[in-house]
């Protein structure tokens, strides 16, 4: 369990540039590429991406020296030399805060330190890794079952497809959170429940898009033709619609991650977000909410990890928008 | 008008129902009725006997598919009977708890499409300048920000620095306004981005129309084509969009109000989870639904308001 969850960043950092990779050798992505490169706002964003992608891989990687040592990742291995303190201290202080006695501390922290003293950009680090296998791994999950439906339903109409609408109109009926709170009960708490959960209150408007768009490509005259030629159903959805839906559908799903990243910061306000032993910005937001009462505020724990979300949405926002762009000039907002 | 009306709330019936099976069997996968009767049972060691009591009490002894039966058909006539926590008619608690919600919902919703289109229109009129583009990032950028961040930055600046209205809680009457100062802005301001950058798209897709060329080249000033013409036009792809974002506003105020303790029916909701009173669930549930549905309905109405082409038969 805890290898299988280990490799997931490493999967996905290396299915994203499989995936760029592969997509240079397509007319219409090559020619996209090269509208990006020119952007400079995506190209910043994305530099961001990369940085977070590595962290959460360096978190990701880890190994014990010893037989019965804990598996430290190369994100704890950098952090070894500071220890935990024992209580708040601010950003470079030298002295610990919210005790009756100040205490000194042993080391400068440059975020200053928790209430239980860890470093705080130690924590927000380790947040990396989690938003990253939540925004990215929830939507492969939905992608894939939301092309399979929304095409089903597009391409077959009539009884398939209000089947499959009636499915989702009913999904979306209840509201998300009240959704989200009830699957979590039942599958537990962790990371891979929480993309399955949100998974399925997500697939919905994606399923909904890849439905509208099928229903316009069913009756052009390339499919047309494909038909007249005896293509089965199979083919013709795979080989012929399916990649005049892939652009529309990958910018969705990149400006998905962000929406997920976002949710998991609520999911923890609810107390039904990651275990608290796994480093995560929801977490850090939720316990620093507490303090802002305090006499002087403790506001560095609440800042970084709301920051370091704020940055990483951003990026995924900015590059995504960048990539409809230069995907479909026409849609240029 | 009529008809069609009456049609789409026979369409409705399979969605409430479908609903209402889907919750209904979703939470009988996180307790059985003997860990909620022990639950809910105020003895500590709550004998066998008074367990199957309260079990019978409650109705959950009899066959899944005579509860579901029996359930729908009290949650067709509004009798949602009485909760499995407290005892009480949860009918009266939802009551009670309509006023808050409606009062704090209407606010943002009105507030939020008013300022999202003034907005959008502002952004609109100066295309293509600084205006344009510094408003575009920062809806970009307040898109960015969680919900939680909002909830806490607006408790922070509101209540504590400015001391323009409490930090959480509610009363009713009078006093209920500056209570719900605050959640209102912080519903405004977290769907601001996101909604502002559609609408103005949407804007401009109509901009460069050429109806819209006719008037300029007639000598009609940019305000005038603006809010007369253009707008007329973009209303139907806003309307869509606000009333899509119908259920988005019922889980913000399920966020909402649990965080300002704002005692409406989404914090009802919001405990009745956490304290596994399945019958309430149902009940909002239910009722949610009903919303989302009015909401539909609802735009389609205002579709054959705003565009005299479409006629709803």
């Amino acid at each position: 369990m805890n290898i299988i969850s280990n490799l997931i960043p490493v999967l996905i950092v290396v299915a994203m540039v499989a995936v760029i990779v592969r997509a240079r050798r397509e007319p219409l992505w090559a020619e996209a590429y090269r509208r990006l490169g020119r952007n400079v706002g995506a190209m910043v964003a994305l530099v961001v991406m990369i940085l977070y992608g590595s962290v959460a891989v360096l978190d990701s990687i880890g190994w014990s020296t010893h037989k019965n040592d804990q598996r430290k990742t190369i994100i704890d291995r950098m952090f070894s030399g500071l220890p935990p303190e024992r209580t708040y201290s601010a950003p470079m202080a030298r002295f610990t805060t919210g005790e009756p006695h100040t205490h000194r501390l042993a080391h400068k922290h440059l975020l200053g330190t928790d209430a239980i003293g860890n470093d705080v950009l130690y924590e927000t680090l380790r947040g990396c890794r989690t938003a990253l296998i939540i925004g990215c791994l929830t939507q492969l999950i939905v992608t894939p079952i939301a092309l399979f439906f929304g095409m089903l339903a597009g391409y077959f109409g009539k009884r398939v497809d209000d089947t499959i609408q009636y499915v989702y109109t009913v999904l979306d009926s209840i509201p998300y959170i009240l959704l989200l709170i009830v699957l979590l009960m039942v599958m537990g708490r962790g990371i891979l429940q929480i993309c399955v959960a949100l998974g399925v209150t997500t697939w919905v408007s994606l399923c909904r898009l890849v439905r509208g768009e099928t229903l316009k490509h069913r009756d052009r005259d390339y499919v047309r033709a494909a038909r007249a030629l005896g293509l089965s159903h199979g083919r013709i959805m795979i080989r012929h619609i399916l990649p005049n839906l892939l652009p529309i559908v990958i910018i969705t799903a990149t400006l998905g991650i962000s929406a997920n990243i976002l949710a998991e910061t609520i999911l923890s306000y609810l107390q039904i977000g990651v275990p608290p032993d796994i480093g995560s910005w929801g977490n850090m937001i939720d316990a620093a909410r507490l303090e802002l009462a305090r006499e002087p505020i403790i506001w560095w724990s609440l800042a970084s990890a709301s920051t370091a979300v704020f940055v990483f949405v951003l990026a995924v926002n900015i590059f995504g928008d960048a990539l409809r762009d230069s995907v479909d000039p026409r849609l240029r907002s | 008008m009529f008809l069609y009306i009456i049609r789409r709330i026979s369409y409705a019936v399979p969605i409430l129902i479908g609903v209402s099976l889907f919750t209904f069997f979703l939470f009988y996968l996180t307790s059985t009725p003997e860990q909620m009767a022990r639950r809910n049972l105020s003895a500590k060691n709550p004998s066998r006997s008074q367990i199957h009591q309260w079990i019978a009490e409650h109705g959950y002894d009899k066959p899944r598919g005579q509860q579901f039966a029996t359930y729908m058909k009290s949650l067709f006539l509004f009798d949602f009977g009485k909760s499995d926590t407290t005892n009480e008619p949860i009918g009266d608690r939802l009551r009670a708890g309509i006023w808050p919600s409606l009062q704090i919902q209407l606010l943002v919703f009105t507030g939020g499409v008013i300022t999202d289109v003034f907005f959008a229109v502002y952004f609109a009129y100066y295309r293509g300048t600084y205006i344009d583009s510094w408003g575009r990032f920062v809806c970009v950028m307040m898109m960015s920000i969680t919900y939680i961040v909002y909830i806490i930055g607006g408790q922070y600046v509101f209540g504590k620095l400015l001391q323009l209205s409490p930090i959480a809680g509610y009363h009713s009457g009078v006093e209920s306004w500056r209570f719900a100062l605050l959640p209102m802005v912080v519903g405004i301001l977290s769907g601001f981005g996101a909604s502002t950058r559609l609408y103005r798209t949407f804007i401009l897709e109509e901009i460069n129309q050429d109806y819209v060329r006719t008037a300029r080249a007639k000598g009609v000033s940019e305000k005038s084509v603006l809010f007369r013409h253009v707008l007329k036009n973009a209303a139907i792809p806003i309307l869509t969009s606000v009333v899509i974002s119908i259920p988005f506003l019922i889980t913000g105020s399920l966020l909402l109000e649990s965080f300002f303790g704002i005692p409406g029916i989404g914090s009802i909701t919001v405990e009745a989870i956490f304290g596994q009173d399945f019958a309430t669930v149902r009940a909002t549930a239910f009722l949610f639904t009903i919303l989302y549905i009015v909401g539909a309905i609802m735009t389609d109405i205002s579709y054959a308001l705003a565009d005299p082409r479409i006629r709803l038969e």
